[in-house]
Parts: structure tokens; C-alpha cells; sequence
């Protein structure tokens, strides 16, 4: 799926990256725990999470992270913003909750990592 | 190829700059021309290392040393030193309190996630003087 559907599918708004609206997601990952994000994330993942301070940035550069989807409407501050940029990663905001968000997603077929694989 | 090593201080509660050192050392292998899987598991494993220092130490210091066959990042503290290390590497058991659990760390596998990463890990503590780890990703052809 790629970043452009994803914004198309959730009404989401792009913070950062309008140019890399075109980069394919293989799967997504939900969590508010950066270090089950480590454990777990796969390159070609779009992270869903509430949280909106610079260490989701830092984890998601740490781990290869396509790109970040905010949930629940959050924005974070311009420097954390600012950080997104300095890695290239795509940042997007949605006012739908972390489950409706993965439900909707689902349902466009995008899926999750599975835990026996990892 | 000689051996490269930096070292970066890492201060405690920082949170501002958490994360600044495993960047510098991600750039650094990405500038050596490293394959993007063992850059991978470097990064996760410092940056989880260096969380560690700024959540739970009173300072310390992010090491990275690259010879031909491998790549070690040594975490070295002042202190405090963790009184049971065994517990400290179950998975899910955290000290860390809830403000720092807030900022989405603390769930209790920062220091599982570093052996998972790493081909070696050792860990040495003494309480009240300090805690080394050293973890080692072995290079194969091709990294």
C-alpha cells in the first residue's frame, strides 16, 4: 500500500514528506512501547502510535521506519517534526483512534507483522 | 581495514539529545558503506543501550569499536549498578518509573532487545560502582 493511500484511506493530513507519498508500506506496526517497536518492526513499516515526542522519531529512525501515522488527531511539536525531516521519514496525522485506524487499514489489506515471524 | 574506534558521553536524563550518540553511530557505518541489516541491529542495540544511561544511570559513556571481523558497542556507567542483573534481563520487569514510561520506554525490554541484537552480550554490574555492557555483532561477507 502506498503512503498516499494510506492518507486517502484514514482523511489523515501529511505533517512532513509530501514527496514520499509514493513509497510502498508492506506493514504496519501499532504501539504507544518503543521498545517493542525495536523488537519487532520490520524495513517497509508504518508505525501507528499516540505518541508524539522525539524518541518516536529516534526509535523510528533506529529501526528503519517507512513512515508514522499519529492517531487520535495528535500533532507533534515542530522539532520533533523537524527530526522526521532531518531522517526522511514520512509523518501523518489522523483523528481516528489506534483501533479504528488499524481496522481500516486492515481492511484496505494492508496487515500487521506477525509475532512468529519476528 | 584498521580498527575504528569513538566514543560518545551520554548525560543523565537528557532526554532531549536521547538518541543523538546511536544516530552519530548509524551515520558512521551507513558512511562505511555497511550492510543496512547489521546497521540495523547496531543501531536498536545502542539506542537501547543508550536509553538505558539516560533513563537509569548517573552518566556515562556509548562506545563503538569496528575491526575486520566485527562491530562492539560498550555502555559504561558511574552508577548506581543493578542489584539483581538476572531479573534485570527477564522480559517485561522494569524499574523505570511512570514518567519515563509515558515517553513509550520502561516496558522492560531494553535490555533483552540488546541480547537479541547482539551475537555476544555480557553484562557486569557492581551496585554502587557502575554497569559495562559490551555487546558484539559478528560481520559476515557482504556487511
Amino acid at each position: 500500500m502506498k503512503i498516499r493511500e494510506i492518507r486517502d484511506a484514514l482523511n489523515a493530513q501529511v505533517l512532513w514528506g509530501e514527496h514520499l507519498l509514493e513509497n510502498e508500506i508492506l506493514y504496519a506496526f501499532g504501539s504507544d512501547l518503543m521498545s517493542d517497536v525495536l523488537a519487532f518492526v520490520k524495513t517497509g513499516t508504518i508505525l501507528l502510535t499516540g505518541l508524539v515526542n522525539s524518541q518516536v522519531i529516534r526509535t523510528a529512525e533506529m529501526a528503519d521506519v517507512t513512515a508514522i501515522l499519529f492517531v487520535r488527531g495528535k500533532v507533534p511539536d515542530k522539532d520533533v517534526i523537524d527530526l522526521a525531516k532531518e531522517n526522511s521519514i514520512a509523518i501523518l496525522t489522523t483523528n481516528y483512534t489506534l483501533f479504528t485506524t488499524s481496522g481500516i487499514l486492515y481492511n484496505c489489506g494492508l496487515r500487521g507483522i506477525e509475532a512468529d515471524k519476528m | 581495514m584498521g580498527n575504528i574506534s569513538y566514543n560518545f558521553p551520554i548525560e543523565k536524563d537528557d532526554f532531549e539529545r536521547a538518541g543523538e550518540a546511536s544516530s552519530k553511530i548509524k551515520k558512521i557505518l551507513r558512511q562505511l558503506g555497511m550492510d543496512s541489516s547489521i546497521i540495523r541491529r547496531v543501531a536498536i542495540g545502542a539506542y537501547e543501550a543508550e536509553m538505558n544511561l539516560v533513563i537509569h544511570s548517573l552518566g556515562g559513556t556509548i562506545g563503538i569499536t569496528i575491526d575486520p571481523e566485527s562491530i562492539i558497542i560498550t555502555a559504561e556507567d558511574t552508577g548506581p549498578g543493578i542489584e539483581n542483573v538476572q531479573l534485570a534481563m527477564k522480559e517485561g520487569y522494569s524499574t523505570a518509573p511512570d514518567r519515563i514510561r509515558e515517553m513509550g520506554f520502561g516496558a522492560g525490554m531494553g535490555l533483552p532487545n540488546m541480547k537479541k541484537c547482539s551475537d555476544s552480550f555480557d553484562i557486569e554490574s557492581i551496585v554502587g560502582k557502575g554497569t559495562k555492557i559490551v555487546m558484539k555483532m559478528m560481520l559476515k561477507d557482504g556487511d
